[in-house]
Parts: structure tokens; C-alpha cells; sequence
């Protein structure tokens, strides 16, 4: 089963190798993994999406509370939460592509946000499924370079991870 | 009062009340060595490798409760000291490493003798900490100790850069500190304890089982409590032999792979588990499939909720200072009169005293050849029974956990999870040291020993008189008899040749050195060598090259599927 862990953890150098060293040290899988810092710069909130049986989910979150400077953590996919990614997509825009292109990225509200002659880049933001759709959607041949961020998410409502 | 990093570290480690530091100098770390050498408070132990400084501070930390002390210098001075700080850890042993760093400006450059100390040490600390700046040094030497001590135990790893010792600042020792992200539980939920009992109550084949937890909580004596009050049969892992009395009636036994059978057959068989600072790990419980397969509640008491439900699962987790629960426990059978049915508890004892009679540790002693559990018998009987022991790892360990009875804690000094060879004599030196004038015995082997020979040196530097019983089978006994058992006789690499004259070598360390030869002389040379009182005695017994340890779980599976003799085969 897929799950989304959201963390605090202490702004600090090293923190996030723990984290990811614990990951690997234990076998357990990382599908993303993001942080940022907070609007309190001394705390870090990181987003892990991570798969494994309902054993291996609540040892992973018993192991990241164990780490000194982990201070919450909370398995978002236990309840209703939002969770968003960005991706930034390189494609090849010529000819009747080119229109082509504006229409679907239109269509996934996506932005374009750099063009040249012969390329675009699109700006796309939602959750990891609308991204991976909108790559079906496009001619595969004209993807020239994708990044995305990994997904973030929040509890939705009354949820707050929050000291 | 403005002071330079080096003489705020010394100043922390005053502040702390530490006695002994164990380590070796070296480039990084001078500026720390020069504020020790002015100084008489804190005693530092020069080893002769830093693999066993840290052993030592470890074992410092294991017979006395608090934390040991190790300080090494960068590069080659922490990569020697990552295995004492991994075997450490797997036993969650409370230890502080101080170790040297390049200066600030340099970290990075490959400078010479540096190393990425807190990405080495990393999955084998429970934290560590690079001190970029002097003010930080107190603060952070706080929280180690802090961090080491409490909760579940372990290393924590202190990398401090040269420039940093000699920069100054004001000292002052924190009183106290607080940290947001690290509150571990010492009380267990009122409720869940209730739960517990009920189950208890209930329960026809009561069983207790505990591991090093109870030893680190020091709840020994709440623990004889709780047994007693409930007349239920206790076992011990490895790492908690001595955390109930081994001369008690109601002890069955260590469990697992070597475990007696009366202890893994009445594990296997109880209807209501309680373990207590325990982790069910593979050398313990076998296969969990096979463990599984017989229902039975289990109550778990744990300080480390990921100890709890990680290989079986649980029925009532409880979360907290082992003491603290056991009090509660304690404290709630006092309280009332109800107990398990007495009818059924001596039911269940019957069956268990048919298990006992299989004798499962007898074995058949010789006249012509040592037989090694003979050897250990007769250092139970010359010590009775209190000396500390140190071993190291194989089969001379099994053994010595077997057939010396620990009615103490923190009595019997071994590396369990990592299962290091080499920790004998190091583990041994900080027990010395940190009990002068007690009696301090080394189980080892031929080829263990030879992996901290060196510290011979160190003994006899700090006149530590240690016994030390070699169980010479001039075999890699527990790989041989794995490879006997399980790998058709074939004895790869498990022969040594060429083994030093270890009287002789002892003797060159400027101790006394004895070779035993037969059954008969054993018994006088333990007592010859324990009369020694100011000198450390190498004790080289030549003991049966093929003698095996049983029982015998073979790995993966399960604990009942034991081995008991040859005859088994």
C-alpha cells in the first residue's frame, strides 16, 4: 500500500541524511521524498511517499520517531489529506505541435513558461496521477526533459502537523 | 571564565562525574590530551588500539549503570573505534565518543586524517553531533551524556574539529537541558498495565521472559518481585542473564538458539506471554512462523515502541521504563488478592519439571580431556558464583552463558546483538577498572582472543589482574560446529594453525602465563590464578577440539526444533 508520511524535524544540517539513511539501512522503499523549511526556520517539513504492508508502515513510522531530530510524524493516508507535485516538462514545439501542445497543457491547466522556437517548457501542478496523465497525453517523442518535485501534502480540515 | 575548547571538554567531563576515559591521541585531539595532562580528576586509560577503547567504556558503562567515556582522534582514530561503537549500540549501551576532527577550514578537503566521522557512524549511534563552534561545546556535550543515558540507551558520538579546541569562549555547564524532539515515556499506560494483569489473571501457562531492558532499568528487584508475587517461570536472553537469579527455582533457563529446553518448550507452550526489555529477535524466538503457530496473548513491556510488534505481533504494548511498570505491576498485585488459578500454575510447573528432567546441559566429562563446560563449572564454583565475566563471542560464550549461573546483574559482560569477537579482554579492563578489587574472569577462545591481543599491554600498564580462561580448541568452534552440522564436515578456514604459545606470550607481556593440559589440573590452576590477586593470569586450556554446544535451534527455525546432543544427529 502507497502512503504519504509527513515530518517535522529540526532545520538542521544532517537531518535529512538520517532520515533517508534510516531508509536504506532498513530496506524500506522511497517512491519521494521532499523538505523544505517551515514558516519557523528552525523546523523542516519533509513528505516521504513510501510503500509497504501495514507492519512495515507502522515500524517506518516508529523509526523516524525515534530519530532525535524527528519531532512529529503523522501517515497522512490514514485520513482525507491533499497532496500536490509540480512537474516541469521540456517538450520540442514545431510546427502543428506546437499548438497541439498549448491545447492539452491548457486543458491539464498547465502554464507554459518558457518558449523558444522550437520548445516549451510547461508548468503543472496536482497530484502525481494528473502528472503522469498529462505525460500519456503528449507524444512521447516530443519530451525533451521532466522534473518534478515529489509530492507534499497536507491533512485536510482539522488535521495540523504543526509543534 | 573564558576557557579554550579543549579545557571546556575536560570541564564537561568533570561536570559529568567521569573517572576513566579510554583512548588513544593522536593530530586531531592534542589540544584535548594537553588540558588532560594538567588535570587529575579525570583518569585517562591509554589502549593500544581504539576498537578497544571503546569496548572498554562500553563495559564501564554495562557493570556500573553510567555512561563509559572514549576518546579518539580523527581518520583512522574513529574507523578503529566504528565496531565498539556498533556492538554498543545493538546492546544499547550508554557511551560518549569524544573523537578529533580536522579544523573547520579543512573538513572536506580530504585533509589528512580525515574521515566523514558523523556520516560513518550515523547508523550505528543513537546520535551524533560535529561542533562547529566553541559555544557549543557544553551544550552539546549535555545532551550527550543526556541522550546516552536515557531512554533506550546508547552511543552517542561527539566529532569536535581541532581549530574548535583551541578557540575560546565562556564555559558554563547547562544545569539541565530540554530537547522538543526527544521525550521518551517513562510511565506505561495506566490502562494498558490494567489490561495486562487481567490477561495475567487469566492466564494457566504464565510465562516471563526478559532481556538486557531489565538489566539497563536496574529493576532487577522489582522483577524478582513480580516473578515471585505470580510464581510464574522466568527466562533470560542472553542479554539479560543475571536480571532474575539463576539459582531460583522459577528460573528455567536461557532461551533460544542455545537456549535449555525447558526454556524454549515452555515458551513455545505458554498461553500468556510477558516480555520485558526483550526484542524477540532471530537468535531468540527462531522462525516467528513456527513461534506463531501456537496461540498465546502476549504482553509486551518495552521503553522503544519500535521494539514492540516488530517481529511478532502483540496483544497489550506497553510503552515505558521497565522499572516504572514493573512498580506499577507491583504496586496494583499488592492490591488485590486475585492471582492465576493455583490449580492450573502447578499443572503448568509439572509439565515443566518433565521438561527439566531431560537434563539438557548434561554432558559426558572425561578424565583424559578438558571438556570445556567442565572449565566454566569450576570457575563457578571458585568464584561462587560472583565474579564479573566477560566473554567474548562463539562457543565459549554459549557456554559460559550456560553453566556460570549470574544471580546479579550486570554481572555478565558480552557483546549480544553485534557479537563481536575481541571484546573479552577490553570488556574485562573496563570492568576492572571500574571495580577494583573484584574478581574479573575473561571466557575466550583462541581465536577471539587474538583480536584484542594487544590490550595485554594495557593490562599490565594498569596492573588490571584479570583471568583469563582460554577455551583453546584450536578451532573456530562455532563456525566449525556450524559447518559440522550443517555444511557436510567440511571445515573451511575454521582449523588454526600456527597459534601462538599463549603462556609464553602472556609472559611477554610481563604476566603470568599457565597451560593446562588435563581435567585434573583445571580446578587447581583456577584456584592457583584467582589467589593472584595483583596479577592477570592467562589460563590456556586445551580443551576437546569437537565438543559441540547444545541445545541447538538451528538458524531459521524454530524454537522448539531443537538439537540436544550428538545422539540427535
Amino acid at each position: 500500500m502507497r502512503h504519504v508520511i509527513s515530518l517535522l524535524l529540526e532545520n538542521e544540517a544532517g537531518a535529512l541524511s538520517r532520515v533517508s539513511g534510516l531508509f536504506s539501512a532498513r530496506a524500506y522503499n522511497i517512491e519521494s521524498l521532499t523538505v523544505a523549511p517551515t514558516e519557523d526556520p528552525s523546523l523542516s517539513r519533509m513528505t516521504i511517499v513510501t510503500s509497504g504492508s501495514d507492519d512495515v508502515i507502522e515500524q517506518i513510522t516508529k523509526q523516524l520517531n525515534k530519530l532525535i531530530e524527528v519531532v512529529k510524524v503523522v501517515d497522512l493516508s490514514e485520513a482525507a489529506h491533499v497532496e500536490r507535485e509540480l512537474m516541469l516538462i521540456k517538450v520540442r514545439a514545431t510546427g502543428k505541435d506546437r499548438e497541439e501542445l498549448k491545447r492539452t497543457a491548457d486543458i491539464f491547466r498547465g502554464r507554459i513558461i518558457d518558449v523558444t522556437e522550437s520548445s516549451y517548457v510547461i508548468e503543472l501542478t496536482g497530484d502525481s496521477r494528473k502528472l503522469d496523465a498529462f505525460i500519456e497525453a503528449i507524444d512521447r517523442s516530443l519530451i525533451l526533459e521532466t522534473v518534478r518535485t515529489g509530492v507534499c501534502g497536507v491533512g485536510r480540515g482539522d488535521r495540523i502537523l504543526r509543534l | 571564565m573564558v576557557l579554550t575548547g579543549a579545557e571546556i571538554v575536560i570541564r564537561c567531563l568533570q561536570e559529568e562525574k567521569i573517572e576513566h576515559v579510554f583512548g588513544y591521541p593522536g593530530g586531531a585531539v592534542l589540544h584535548i590530551y594537553d588540558e588532560l595532562f594538567k588535570q587529575e580528576s579525570v583518569r585517562h586509560v591509554l589502549v593500544r588500539h581504539e576498537q578497544a577503547a571503546v569496548h572498554a567504556a562500553d563495559a564501564y558503562a554495562r557493570s556500573t549503570g553510567r555512561a563509559g567515556v572514549a576518546l579518539v582522534t580523527s581518520g583512522p582514530g574513529v574507523t578503529n573505534a566504528v565496531t565498539g561503537i556498533a556492538t554498543a549500540y545493538m546492546d544499547s549501551i550508554p557511551v560518549v565518543i569524544i573523537s578529533g576532527q580536522v579544523p573547520v577550514p579543512a573538513i572536506g578537503q580530504d585533509a589528512f586524517q580525515e574521515v566523514d566521522t558523523v556520516g560513518i557512524t550515523r547508523p550505528c549511534v543513537k546520535h551524533n553531533f560535529l561542533v562547529k563552534d566553541v559555544r557549543d561545546i557544553a551544550p552539546t556535550m549535555k545532551k550527550a551524556f543526556y541522550l546516552a543515558e536515557s531512554g533506550r540507551p546508547g552511543p552517542v558520538l561527539v566529532d569536535i574539529p581541532k581549530d574548535v579546541t583551541a578557540a575560546r569562549c565562556e564555559f558554563r555547564y547547562p544545569a539541565d537541558i530540554s530537547i522538543r524532539s526527544y521525550n521518551p515515556v517513562v510511565k506505561g499506560h495506566q490502562g494498558q498495565i490494567r489490561k495486562a494483569l487481567q490477561l495475567i489473571f487469566e492466564a494457566k501457562r504464565p510465562m516471563i521472559y526478559t532481556g538486557g531492558g531489565v538489566t539497563l532499568a536496574d529493576a532487577s528487584e522489582k522483577l524478582i518481585r513480580f516473578a515471585k508475587s505470580l510464581g510464574a517461570p522466568v527466562t533470560n536472553t542472553l542479554m539479560g542473564l543475571g536480571g532474575f537469579p539463576a539459582t531460583d527455582k522459577l528460573f528455567v533457563g536461557m532461551l533460544g538458539m542455545h537456549g535449555t529446553f525447558e526454556a524454549n518448550m515452555s515458551m513455545q507452550y505458554c498461553d500468556v506471554l510477558i516480555a520485558i526489555g526483550a526484542r524477540f529477535d532471530d537468535r531468540v524466538i527462531g522462525d516467528p512462523a513456527h513461534f506463531g503457530q501456537v496461540p498465546r496473548k502476549i504482553v509486551h513491556i518495552d521503553i522503544d515502541p519500535s521494539s514492540i510488534s516488530k517481529r511478532v505481533k502483540v496483544d497489550v504494548p506497553i510503552v515505558g521504563d521497565v522499572g516504572e511498570v514493573l512498580d506499577e505491576l507491583n504496586r496494583m498485585l499488592d492490591a488485590t488478592a486475585e492471582r492465576p488459578d493455583a490449580q492450573a500454575i502447578s499443572d503448568w510447573w509439572k509439565q515443566i519439571d518433565a521438561w527439566r528432567t531431560r537434563d539438557c546441559l548434561a554432558y559426558k566429562n572425561s578424565d583424559e580431556i578438558i571438556k570445556p563446560q567442565f572449565v566454566i563449572q569450576k570457575l563457578y564454583e571458585i568464584t561462587k558464583g560472583e565474579a564479573f565475566v566477560t566473554s567474548d563471542v562463539g562457543q565459549h560464550q554459549m557456554w559460559a552463558a550456560q553453566y556460570y549461573l549470574f544471580d546479579k546483574p550486570r554481572r555478565w559482560i558480552n557483546s549480544g546483538g553485534l557479537g563481536t569477537m575481541g571484546v573479552g579482554i577490553p570488556y574485562a579492563m573496563g570492568v576492572q577498572l571500574a571495580h577494583p578489587g573484584s574478581p574479573v574472569a575473561v571466557v575466550t577462545g583462541e581465536a577471539s582472543v587474538q583480536m584484542c591481543i594487544q590490550e595485554l599491554s594495557t593490562c599490565k600498564q594498569y596492573r588490571l589482574p584479570i583471568k583469563i580462561c582460554n577455551l583453546n580448541n584450536r578451532y573456530l568452534g562455532m563456525v566449525r560446529q556450524w559447518q559440522q552440522l550443517f555444511h557436510g564436515n567440511r571445515y573451511s578456514e575454521s582449523y588454526m594453525d600456527s597459534l601462538p604459545d599463549f603462556a609464553k606470550l602472556a609472559e611477554a607481556y610481563g604476566h603470568v602465563g599457565l597451560r593446562i593440559d588435563k581435567p585434573g589440573d583445571v580446578e587447581g590452576a583456577l584456584r592457583e590464578s584467582f589467589k593472584r590477586k595483583n596479577e592477570l593470569v592467562f589460563l590456556d586450556f586445551q580443551v576437546d577440539q569437537t565438543e559441540n554446544v547444545y541445545p541447538m535451534v538451528q538458524g531459521g527455525k524454530g524454537l522448539t526444533e531443537m538439537i540436544l546432543s550428538s545422539e540427535d544427529l
